[in-house]
């Protein structure tokens, strides 16, 4: 169980090779609608630029085809695999092993608060389906212009930010709240509101900060900042709710 | 199985196909299916650009971005899709900007735009600033506004369904049709991987828009999920895959990963060097030097590394150097890409060089198209109701090499017109009836795999099939490298007919999709290895040393290859049906039990005859 660094000494531009234990978290669902839960040690050497994606994979591909997770791009952009790496949500395509602590087991679950389908698999339908209710898409009123409405650098500056998010659904799996009460809109949803509230060229900021003042909206939220934390994209995500809040009372946006 | 019907069905929900389900779901019922949630593909990971020629920093007009567009991919573009992909673009970027994608905007308040490999002005003059961007994550930025607009417009969606079959009343891999018959779709066969089920969609049209297939090489920017799905089923059915030879290699994929570094990182002023901090691009395009295209740009770093010259304790890459760049100015417009320097190998771009190699990137060829999105079943004729736009097609505005940023411009035209080119065949048609047991072939294959006890494991072949690729056909290729190719993909065929998972059970069944992905695979690359053992030539992405001239005279033609059934004893395929009588496309390759007939197709010349390409 305890890491070692090889103890052969490397070649010159040789990436160090290390042994890891992934302590992962299963849960099989049979054909009949029962489901086995239980914890899995896997052993296995790996590399210094290995990230924990890479050590999944060497799982699937080399000792047991069954450990299911989603992931496509690899590199951070998809947002396919988060999940809760060392009780942490990150995405395991961006998580470095050897950032980690090898010398115990590196514990892998799937991300809280939404039903678990498989292994490290979630339904995402619910988060989906918040993101939605807040309107994520531009709305404006009177005829469209022929050319490109104008925005200033400041104007746009303004949410870039909350641009960023890839809809990984780390911070709002990541909210005690959340957690709690699956009604909440959880933080991705509050980001993609911010994202056209303060969009200069939206004019449908009012709507969703009435569909954001219902009792499951952003006053649920307790600044915890697990989700600033979380986000593998940098978003200052608990400023971006408390921006939403302080719009709510001075409708200034 | 359950079964539905829709008047248009895309199958893939990147840029292409969410532009195109913008088009045909407000005119007719359209379902879009995915094996991935919208979000998750792979157009988020583009990262520097959109061009177009708006203007609205410099002197540009769309005449220049077409023939940019034609020498970029060495003459072997269509030019009439060019010129059309060109002039759309402004409406395009416009779309865009209207749906509310945040671009970067200039100090006036419009739409800015920067320098990008390939794309000049007036002919070749100096490098204009013609893509229009939002930092270095315009991909992301384009496919979230596209599925804003689809939430907007209540697109129906069927997520992490896997397409496994394309229905058409005439199997073209099974024979040839008779003189003057039509070829209709009827619909798709998909498999629900969250239970496992078999869904049959009647379609009266069908848009492909999966997308490309890098995965069939080790070193790619590619995500996993780039398996070659579309064009793999289309090609099962014997409709024709165009130009598989010509896939791009991007110079900048961080060394020893693949991952993208976009090449916006040198038209913001990056400077690749070699090992002995030689701006070695000064000796291979001394016009545009670090802005040349990509298979130019590909090539000479592989050739500084071949020759010695490469950088690090293994001289086995290059540097891309931003370290003469503002910090402030790499933050503004290079975020991400630097961000996965300092991720992945722990490198600073502030002070730091970055090691770079080029990765498999991108498939010029696909499925052969017209400029309206219809599918081509050989030089002439359409499969009724069958579109496709984006990678998986091949229209062909890029050719034998695309210029950095006309792919995201690619998905928006042509994944636009394929959408109401297929709404409006929909809106007329009548649904093609489907066969009784449209589902009993996948289901069959799917049931031999998963219960198979022991075999072959995925992860084997696959391995072998990623590495001969990166050996023999990658940036450098031969005769003897290409037919060692063939020889692996071949052998590795065979133990395809072999292979077993390890995962048995029904529920989100990734161990089974994958052996079914390794499957696509494999098909795409015998297209792409036997395309390039019959281009004796070179030409933008596809370089053999053993002809390192272009050959207008034997290659000025788009490869076609078929599959089609051994024929009977005695008898070969011949001229009038689908492949050359003779000439440099006469070629058939036997498999198991089929064959893989070599065709070709006239290039469309309108304004510019082929003349060298020099930078």
């Amino acid at each position: 169980m305890t890491a070692t660094i090889a103890d052969a000494p490397a070649k010159v531009g040789a990436v160090p090779t290390f042994t890891v234990t992934l302590r992962v978290a299963r849960h099989l669902p049979g054909d009949d609608g029962t489901a086995v839960t239980r914890w899995d040690d896997f052993q296995l050497q790996v590399h210094g630029t290995d990230r924990v994606l890479d050590a999944l994979h060497k799982i699937k591909w080399e000792q047991d085809g069954s450990l299911t997770f989603r992931r496509s791009c690899a590199h951070g952009i998809c947002g396919s695999d988060a999940m809760r790496i060392n009780g942490r949500n990150r995405l395991a395509c961006k998580t470095l092993l050897k950032d980690l602590d090898p010398s115990k087991p590196i514990t892998v679950e799937p991300i809280k608060g939404l039903p678990v389908i498989k292994d490290l698999v979630v339904d995402m339908e619910p988060f989906f389906a918040s993101y939605r209710e807040i309107m994520p898409f531009l709305i404006t009123t009177g005829n469209e212009p022929t050319k490109e409405r104008l925005q200033s650098a400041e104007q746009r500056a303004r949410f870039d930010d909350t641009t960023k998010c890839i809809l990984c659904a780390s911070c709002t799996s990541s909210c005690p709240v959340f957690w709690t009460d699956g009604q909440y809109f959880g933080p991705a949803a509050i980001v993609n509101a911010h994202r056209f509230i303060f969009d200069s060229r939206d004019e449908g900021a009012a709507q969703r900060l009435e569909i954001l003042n219902d009792k499951e909206g952003v006053w649920r939220c307790r600044t915890t900042f697990n989700c600033t934390e979380a986000c593998p994209r940098g978003i200052e995500v608990t400023k971006a709710i408390q921006e939403v809040k302080r719009a709510m009372i001075t409708r200034a946006f | 199985m359950q079964t539905h019907q829709y008047d248009v069905v895309i199958v893939g929900a990147g840029g292409a196909g969410m532009r195109a389900a913008l088009e045909s779901s407000t005119r007719v019922r359209t379902a879009v299916i995915s094996k991935l949630y919208p979000t998750r593909s792979h157009t988020g990971a583009a990262q520097g650009g959109m061009c177009a020629a708006l203007a609205n920093v410099e002197e540009d007009n769309w005449e220049w971005h077409t023939f940019d567009t034609v020498k970029g991919g060495d003459y072997l573009v269509d030019q009439d899709a060019a010129e059309i992909m060109a002039k759309e673009a402004i409406d395009a970027v416009l779309d865009l900007e209207k749906m509310g994608l945040p671009f970067n905007r200039t100090p006036e308040g419009r739409i800015d735009q920067r320098r990008f490999g390939g794309h000049t002005r007036n002919h070749g003059e100096a490098a204009v600033r013609r893509a229009c961007y939002a930092a270095d994550r315009t991909g992301h930025m384009i496919l979230q506004t596209l599925y804003q607009q689809c939430v907007k417009n209540d697109v129906e969606f069927f997520n992490e369904f896997y397409v496994l079959d394309l229905l058409v009343d005439h199997d073209l891999a099974a024979g040839h049709v008779p003189e003057g018959e039509e070829v209709n779709v009827s619909g798709v066969v998909a498999y629900e991987l969250a239970t496992g089920e078999i869904h049959v969609f009647q379609a009266k049209a069908v848009v492909f828009a999966t997308g490309g297939a890098g995965k069939i090489f080790k070193t790619t920017s590619n995500a996993h999920t780039l398996t070659g799905d579309g064009m793999a089923l289309a090609y099962r059915r014997g409709i024709p895959l165009e130009d598989m030879e010509f896939f791009q290699f991007h110079p900048t994929g961080l060394a020893g990963l693949g991952i993208l570094l976009s090449e916006a990182a040198r038209g913001e002023g990056g400077i690749l060097r070699n090992g002995e901090g030689e701006r070695f691009m000064e000796r291979y395009a001394p016009t545009i030097k670090d802005l040349a295209p990509r298979d130019i740009v590909a090539r000479s770093m592989a050739n500084e590394v071949r020759e010695g010259r490469g950088a690090g304790p293994n001289k086995d890459y290059v540097l891309l150097d931003l370290t003469h760049l503002e910090p402030a100015h790499i933050d503004a417009k290079l975020p991400d890409i630097t961000e996965f320097a300092r991720t992945y190998l722990g490198i600073e771009p502030y002070t730091e060089p970055v090691p770079v190699y080029p990765t498999a990137h991108y498939a010029m060829g696909g499925i052969p198209t017209n400029v309206a999105g219809e599918v081509l079943r050989n030089e002439t004729d359409v499969i009724k109701g069958l579109y496709a736009a984006g990678e998986v097609a091949c229209v062909s505005v890029h050719g034998s090499n695309r210029l950095g940023t006309n792919s995201l411009l690619d998905i928006n035209v042509f994944g636009k017109r394929a959408g109401r080119s297929a709404a409006a065949y929909a809106a007329e048609a009548a649904f093609v009836e489907i066969p009784a047991n449209p589902a009993a072939t996948v289901e069959a294959e799917l049931e031999t795999i998963r219960t198979r006890p022991d075999g072959e494991r995925v992860a084997d072949i696959r391995k072998a099939l990623q590495e001969t690729m990166d050996a023999n056909a990658q940036v450098f290729r031969t005769e003897e490298s290409l037919t060692q190719a063939l020889a692996d993909v071949k052998a590795l065929q065979k133990r395809f007919q072999a292979v077993s998972v390890q995962d048995k059970s029904r529920t989100f069944n990734t161990d089974l999709l994958e052996a079914v992905e390794l499957g696509f695979l494999l098909d795409i690359a015998e297209t792409v290895v036997v395309g390039a053992l019959n281009r004796k030539e070179s030409r933008g992405g596809h370089f053999r040393e053993d002809y390192p001239k272009r050959d207008d005279e034997g290659y000025m033609r788009h490869t076609m290859a078929y599959r089609r059934p051994v024929p009977s004893e005695g008898r070969q395929w011949s001229a009038g049906g689908d492949g050359d009588a003779e000439g440099s496309f006469h070629r058939v390759e036997t498999f198991d039990d089929y064959q893989l007939v070599l065709g070709s197709k006239s290039v469309a010349m309108t304004r510019y005859q082929p003349m060298e390409r020099k930078y």
